[in-house]
């Protein structure tokens, strides 16, 4: 963690946190699908103070062509920053912690989609952070999870991100920024409900062997919590009673 | 990397047909590791250093150090970077030029097991507050490549740190100025062992080599420290664990673990 030394109360004499939830109670989180006119499927994802943007490309030609697999799609990932998304401007060049976020992004992705009907093809995900406020790989998984669906690329289930974590010596879910700089532990968790399986997993922090175990329980509740608002959001896009024309 | 190498599938079918009877290839337990060996101070140049070889994968870690100037908002703390690199004399498909996510990867999560067990107490490498603090470098170096460097990366910049010598500084007029001929003891304060396991089908495997690491479902590596609890994690491969199996790989790394923590102070006993 980061080890900083602030004045924030991360916990008060209630169990309130400092932005006023409970230990167990994750940011608001609003999901719209379909925001973007070129991308072949989108959404856009509010994770508290969180706002991140991803398009879906494909299935279509890859290139570098020697990337292409014979025998199934391959998916791509991309996690980006804007420079405008934190307090001190970073610099737009893709930092190691990104190549890293997209990796284990990607790797989460992989189990849910089916690909193998579209051989020679990349599904490109970009994910752009527009601003962020601790806890971005998971809410970017998890737009990037309705954003796959609305552009119709076959899954087996949606993956749905949120962290636990441990501040003021008490396991937290839904860890925001002030949280993380400041608190013990962060794990973020990416987890399929229906197939439930957790295909995300980190932890920088410490944590005994106990609160690992209730960090990963709280923490699966969160995600379940998460898939409900992702499915409203494709429902809300799909299933509309014709009420929004551009619908 | 790993995941590059395509594996004979007659190979793949073996592995997995051995593994429905709890065997593997080489012979091991689904918990054993291979065998380890660690050498400390083979690059008496470096300030601390160890040659760690776990089955065929062999990596060299060198630990440098410098005065820096500490970043702004850890102004009163030390400064610890670990990085990594596959030498292409490493393997067939290890190359030169910019390092691959997975590379990347593995720089990151040897970096964050060391750094989140706070196996070194930062606050005691400070020279002047927000001014001048101790910079600790170390830097791992691939030189054969078969299978989970998670592990060995991590245990070769373990082993360097425990072994290490700082250079004593003094501030002079506002600078640090090294003082010839005198070292101090690193700040040890716990024992961070790495574990990777693979998921191959239901089954958990410790320690993967190359062979398995190329059929693995998925992948998790547990770094646990001398207290026995869990610091830092990374889940990676294709697939997913259920939650049973995540709560069981906390458990073998713990075991796991204490068994490797031993050998570790076994080798670097005397070096400090």
């Amino acid at each position: 963690m980061g080890g900083r030394d602030t004045n924030i109360v991360l916990l008060d004499e209630n169990g309130i946190r400092s932005d006023g939830r409970k230990v167990n109670e994750t940011r608001k989180v609003t999901i719209k699908a379909g925001v973007l006119k070129n991308a072949n499927g989108s959404a856009y994802i509010e994770f508290g103070d969180n706002k991140i943007l991803v398009g879906v490309y494909g299935p279509r030609d890859v290139h570098p062509k020697h990337m292409s697999d014979t025998s199934t799609g391959i998916l791509r990932c991309r996690y980006h920053m804007t420079p405008f998304s934190v307090g001190d401007r970073k610099n737009p060049a893709p930092s190691r912690r990104e190549i890293e976020i997209s990796k284990v992004i990607k790797e989460a992705l992989l189990p849910a989609v089916i690909l193998k009907g579209f051989p020679r093809t990349a599904v490109d995900v970009y994910m752009e952070v527009l601003q962020a406020d601790g806890g971005t790989r998971c809410a970017a998984l998890t737009g990037a999870s309705v954003a796959l669906a609305d552009a119709g690329i076959p899954m087996r289930d949606l993956v749905a991100g949120c962290a636990a974590g441990k501040a003021a010596d008490t396991v937290i879910l839904d860890v925001n920024n002030e949280e993380d700089q400041a608190g013990q532990a962060d794990l973020p968790i990416g987890y399929m409900p229906n197939l439930e399986k957790i295909t995300l997993l980190q932890l920088d922090g410490l944590l005994t062997p106990e609160e690992y175990k209730e960090c990963l329980e709280i923490g699966i509740d969160g995600c379940k919590q998460v898939y409900e608002i992702q499915k409203k959001a494709l429902q809300e896009k799909y299933f509309s009673t014709g009420d929004d024309k551009n619908g | 990397m790993a995941s590059s190498v395509i594996i004979d599938s007659l190979k793949k079918a073996h592995i997995l047909e051995l593994l429905a009877d709890g065997k593997r290839l080489d012979g091991r337990s689904l918990e054993q590791t291979r065998e380890l060996s660690i050498d400390v101070g083979v690059i008496p140049k470096a300030e601390g250093s160890a040659r760690v070889r776990l089955g065929d994968t062999e990596v060299v870690a060198g630990v440098k150090v410098k005065p820096e100037k500490p970043f702004p908002d850890t102004g009163d703390q030390g400064m610890l970077i670990c990085t990594a690199e596959i030498l292409p004399i490493a393997h067939p498909t290890a190359e030169t030029g910019p390092p691959t996510p997975d590379v990347v990867e593995l720089a990151r999560v040897t970096d964050r097991g060391i750094r989140e067990s706070k196996m070194l107490d930062m606050k005691q490498l400070v020279l002047e507050k927000d001014k001048s603090v101790i910079g600790v470098f170390c830097d791992n170096a691939v030189t054969d490549h078969d299978g989970n460097l998670f592990d060995v990366c991590s245990y070769a910049t373990t082993a360097a740190l425990i072994s290490c010598k700082l250079p004593k500084y003094e501030m002079q007029d506002d600078l640090p100025v090294k003082i010839e001929n005198e070292t101090i003891d690193p700040p040890i304060t716990t024992i961070p062992i790495s574990v990777t396991m693979a998921r191959i089908g239901d089954n958990i495997l410790v320690d993967p080599n190359m062979d398995e690491w190329s059929c693995l479902d998925a992948r998790i590596t547990i770094t646990t420290n001398s207290d026995g609890n869990v610091v830092a994690l990374q889940k990676g491969g294709p697939g997913g664990f259920t939650y049973d199996q995540l709560i069981k790989c906390a458990e073998i790394s713990i075991q796991v673990g204490s068994k490797i923590r031993e050998i570790m102070k076994e080798a670097t006993k005397g070096s400090n």
